[in-house]
């Protein structure tokens, strides 16, 4: 009770402090407006801007001379023609022959055959389809380029990540070590490694491999790890007291004991090296991202939904097959049917490799024919519908946009980016100390410097402005959508499958519809994101309030609480930590989108990466948005994960 | 093993412990012998942070014996039973197997005693799911290098002395809970081990079932006769198969005796506590109900020996007309009426 008591205390304390940061901030926003607030035109570069434009032009002109970049420009170089015999291999013609060494039908073929072994044979009968529509929509070569830089990349990472991911869950010294990396390295949006990746590596399909193994990376050594740390520490010594040895542990009780788990490490990180194949796009990595990307930056919007959707399809297909291959390990076969299943896996080896034959003997097995022709009319419809939308759908569209632009925005934006820095440096890092604690105070005063130090503010204040405004909307949507799915099975039903669907597909496809609806504006990334966030964080507040201990429900109901009173006086406070957690992740995956997002909306730190990319005078201000956008990031995550740590019930971190 | 077996030589004990601490906690090992060690373990807990778990036990186990450790739940049990084998490092004192100083053993030695001299059997099994049940068995073997035709041959020897036979190729998740047991049972005895810890091994089975694996011990004991560490929060497990019982409280080793010694004679109230549930006739002998003859008494009743437990002599104390001679060999140690065994029985009165 007295715990409970002080805690109550402290938090409507804690409450009263915001709410007067909150009044002095606007009070001084509003006297203050337009002071101060460091705005620069596009071309003004800041000392260190310059100083990373002298560093990315003396890595472009002299690579010779420098051991490190030595090194690395051979990695690259060797990573380079792995990518493009696998290409000239599945994908691309290779010098001298008219077509790739295995046609379309040969290359169907082992996808199935593989699939089917993994994951079963009726998964090996949706692979045809799967691979169908790459074709018949006109991108075979792209998607199958996609499938081989995520597959190379995958590889990379798991070799290197599960070793490590073992060390690392069997000793606390790693793990003390290695997680602070992993942290950064899955708080930094997805577009900002690529600036930093063609400083060492340059661009094309080996810096892309490179990037794409990085991201990923993170995921496959953390739930390696956690799958080592949750083996049932009695089996585990049960394992000791007949003498084993650290080793014989590790391989004969720990590896096959969470194996499960790997395998789901290994899902998300076929997901992650997905998302981010599409999105080095921009340092010409070859696939799909490719002609969105184009179609994007055109406003071809027909093109961009032909090219996504089958980005969309692919990222489908690939989470189903994996985790059904992960559900499958383990499963105890009787040996009539392990046996028959054998004769079929041979007999199907044998039609793949006469289907690579003749793939490698007819032309039209080989180059996948031109009819039937789905992309065609998919794109054309895309385009109408695109096109009657702008023209009529507007009635709608104009006043959404017009309320959360003027409703939202503009205010957000005024209050974070046109009053003094001083001002609201000084607010973020008191929000920062009040809701996240004090640790998470001093990593705000850190990031607000970074931002500072790479002469970046005020196009950081009008981002965070529209990923408030985007992360407002997401926890809303969670409340509302969550709690209604809580309480109703049904519409968790419908639902569910839904989010789990819109979650594995890779974020920047959603930039597509956004346009088609929004057009040019900064709301565009604000809805792309929305929608991309929005799953995560629906499924944490309704998991969290299916959590409140039935009895407590059924008590409070016994008690004559009406329904609204369950929700916002027992449930949702009971909750309370997983809605932080919601808060928590949507707003990171809000970041990552809006970022993104500068591909549309012309504003804020992604445009000026997006810039960074194509002009090389602004490389060093597209590298410093990068850098201020991780430091936002880092400072928001830290600050909700200490409002986590505060409220959930056993005190524990979580995430 | 560079020491002689010694299992087979007479005389000295199969396991002794002296002294034997363990300290959980930061600088633990500074409590062993320091005044704060004469602390309770609340008391010491809230002025040092550290949980005495294990508190200055000694103890011996002759070969052959069956030593069970009774104590209620927290009182230092599993601590001191993983301290045998350096499961759990010890804080201070000795422990040695076979005369050798388990605390003196190099990493590779101390993994050696594992696989060959002491195999443990526990409260929640601790088989490996992703293997089958003959492999399970075979685990201890397969660790120590054994080709696989030898161990398969073994594990299924031991398959059939478990009592598991037809359930070879089945996994642990496919077996009942008493099933599971009866695999951990037979990867400790697969080795060959001179002996054999168990860690309240039946008390996550139902009544019926535990009876049976008591009775299943009893049978292994009586054909292999292996020296047997038991530790059980159970009163009538600890009678049942105990040669000698440890009765711990909060770490420290409260009395040490044979079943009837514990029961006849409660060294303070904890263990009477623990003992007031038992039926005392059940396990009482002659020499803790009989009283000195008096010139009253006519000496020409039966006689008994003094070992018989009362329940067996009632029969024959109720029949007689007249006290019952109670012998230690030849000699004349006491006399037992009817009232002395009727309360015990009826009464059941303390002795002491
Ligand atoms: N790893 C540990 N760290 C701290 N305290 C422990 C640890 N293991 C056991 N203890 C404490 O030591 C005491 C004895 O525990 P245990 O040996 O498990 O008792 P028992 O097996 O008799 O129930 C308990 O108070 C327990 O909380
Ligand atoms: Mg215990």
């Amino acid at each position: 009770m007295t715990v409970a008591d002080a805690a109550g205390r402290a938090g409507s304390r804690r409450g009263l402090a915001l709410g007067g940061v909150a009044i002095v901030w606007i009070v001084l926003a509003f006297v203050l407006n337009g002071r101060q607030t460091l705005a620069v035109a596009r071309s003004d570069l800041s000392d260190f801007q310059r100083w990373v434009n002298g560093v990315n032009e003396d890595l472009g002109t002299d690579r010779g001379g420098n051991a490190v970049l030595r090194v690395l420009d051979g990695l690259s170089s060797a990573l380079g023609s792995v990518v493009s015999t696998l290409q000239g291999w599945f994908s691309d013609a290779p010098a001298g022959r008219p077509v790739p060494e295995v046609g379309w039908l040969g290359v169907v073929a082992i996808a199935v055959l593989v699939v089917w072994a993994v994951a079963g044979w009726r998964w090996g009968v949706l692979t045809v389809l799967v691979f169908g529509a790459f074709g018949t929509f006109g991108y075979w070569e792209e998607s199958i380029d996609t499938l081989l830089v995520t597959f190379l990349a995958v590889l990379i990472t798991l070799v290197l990540g599960i070793p490590l991911g073992l060390w690392m869950g069997i000793s606390p010294r790693v793990t003390t070590v290695v997680t602070p990396v992993l942290d950064v390295l899955q708080t930094m949006p997805s577009f900002v490694y690529l600036l930093p990746i063609t400083l060492a590596f340059g661009i094309g399909a080996a810096p892309a491999v490179i990037v794409t193994a990085i991201y990923a990376f993170a995921p496959v050594v953390r739930v390696t790890a956690e799958g080592i740390r949750s083996v049932d520490p009695g089996v585990l010594e049960a394992s000791e007291s007949v003498g084993t040895t650290t080793r014989q542990r590790l391989l004969g009780v720990q590896l096959p004991m969470a194996r499960r788990t790997i395998l789901v490490g290994v899902n998300q990180t076929i997901m992650a090296a997905l998302s981010m194949v599409t999105i080095a796009a921009f340092i010409n990595s070859p696939g799909l991202g490719v002609p969105v990307i184009t179609a994007l930056q055109s406003l071809d919007v027909g093109t961009a939904f032909t090219a996504g959707v089958l980005i969309a399809i692919m990222a489908i297909w690939l989470d189903r097959v994996t985790t059904q291959a992960g559900e499958r390990t383990g499963l105890v076969r009787s040996p009539s049917r392990t046996r028959r299943r054998r004769a079929g896996l041979v007999g199907g080896a044998v039609a793949a490799g006469v289907a690579v034959y003749y793939s490698r003997l007819y032309l039209d097995l080989a180059a996948f024919p031109e009819r039937p022709d789905l992309g065609s009319p998919v794109r054309d419809g895309a385009q109408a519908v695109a096109d009657w939308v702008s023209d009529h759908g507007s009635v709608v569209t104009r006043p959404v946009t017009e309320a959360f632009t003027y409703g939202l925005l503009n205010p957000f934006q005024a209050l974070l980016a046109d009053s003094p820095w001083w001002l609201t440096a000084g607010a973020l890092v008191a929000i920062g100390a009040l809701v996240g604690g004090w640790r998470s105070g001093v990593t705000s005063v850190a990031c607000v410097a970074i931002i500072l130090a790479v002469g970046i503010w005020h196009e950081a204040m009008v981002t965070l402005a529209s990923a408030f405004v985007g992360a407002s909307i997401t926890i809303l949507l969670a409340l509302v959508v969550g709690v209604w799915m809580a309480n109703n099975h049904r519409v968790d039903l419908v639902v569910r499958p839904v989010l789990d669907t819109a979650q594995t597909i890779p974020p920047f496809v959603y930039l597509v519809p956004a346009l088609a609806l929004f057009g040019t504006t900064r709301f565009t990334a604000i809805v792309a994101a929305v929608v991309y966030a929005a799953p995560v964080a629906i499924k944490l507040v309704c998991d969290g309030v299916r959590g409140v201990a039935p009895t407590t429900v059924e008590a409070a109901t016994a008690a004559g609480s009406s329904r609204w009173q369950l929700i916002t006086k027992v449930q949702l406070p009971m909750a309370r930590s997983s809605v932080a957690l919601a808060a928590n992740q949507g707003l990171l995956y809000v970041f990552s989108v809006v970022v993104i997002g500068g591909l549309v909306g012309g504003v804020g730190l992604g445009y000026l990466v997006v810039a960074g990319f194509s002009q090389t005078e602004l490389f060093g201000k597209g590298l410093a948005a990068g850098i201020a956008i991780t430091a936002l990031a880092i400072m928001f995550d830290r600050m909700t994960q200490g409002w986590v740590r505060r409220t959930s019930p056993t005190n524990q971190v979580v995430g | 093993m560079t020491e002689p077996d010694q299992s087979t030589a007479d005389g000295s004990p199969a396991l002794r412990v002296d002294h034997l601490w363990k300290v959980f906690g930061p600088r633990a090992d500074r409590i062993p012998g320091s005044p704060e060690g004469e602390l309770s373990r609340a008391e010491l807990r809230e002025r040092t942070g550290c949980t005495a778990a294990v508190k200055d036990v000694s103890f011996e186990v002759e070969q052959g014996e069956v030593f069970v450790i009774m104590g209620l739940s927290g009182s230092g049990k599993s601590t001191l039973v993983r301290c045998l084998t350096r499961l759990i490092e010890p804080t201070a004192g000795e422990v040695s197997i076979g005369g050798q100083d388990v605390a003196a053993l190099s990493t590779s030695d101390l993994r050696d005693l594992r696989r060959e001299q002491v195999s443990m059997v526990f409260q929640h099994f601790g088989l490996l799911p992703h293997r089958r049940v003959v492999d399970n068995i075979a685990y201890g073997l397969e660790v120590r290098g054994e080709k696989k035709s030898e161990r398969l041959a073994r594990a299924q020897e031991v398959v059939d002395l478990v009592g598991l036979g037809g359930y070879e190729s089945a996994y642990p998740d496919q077996l009942s809970g008493g099933m599971q047991q009866r695999v951990g049972l037979g990867r400790a005895l697969a080795g060959d081990p001179s002996i054999l810890l168990f860690d309240e091994p039946f008390s996550a089975l139902d009544p019926l079932i535990r009876r049976d694996m008591q009775q299943e011990v009893v049978r292994l004991h009586r054909e292999m006769s292996k020296t047997m560490v038991f530790i059980t929060h159970d009163l009538n497990e600890a009678l049942k198969l105990g040669d000698r019982i440890l009765i711990m409280r909060d770490g420290e080793a409260v009395q040490v005796g044979t079943p009837d010694e514990v029961v006849g004679a409660p060294a303070d109230d904890y263990v009477r506590d623990f003992v007031s549930e038992v039926p005392k006739s059940h396990v009482l002998t002659l020499r803790w109900v009989m009283r000195p003859p008096t010139s009253d008494d006519v000496l020409d009743g039966p006689a008994l020996p003094v070992g018989t437990i009362v329940q067996d002599a009632a029969r024959t104390v109720l029949r007689a007309d007249r006290p019952v001679r109670v012998l230690d060999g030849d000699e004349l140690v006491g006399v037992v009426t009817e009232d002395e065994i009727l309360r015990v029985i009826v009464a059941e009165e303390d002795v002491a």
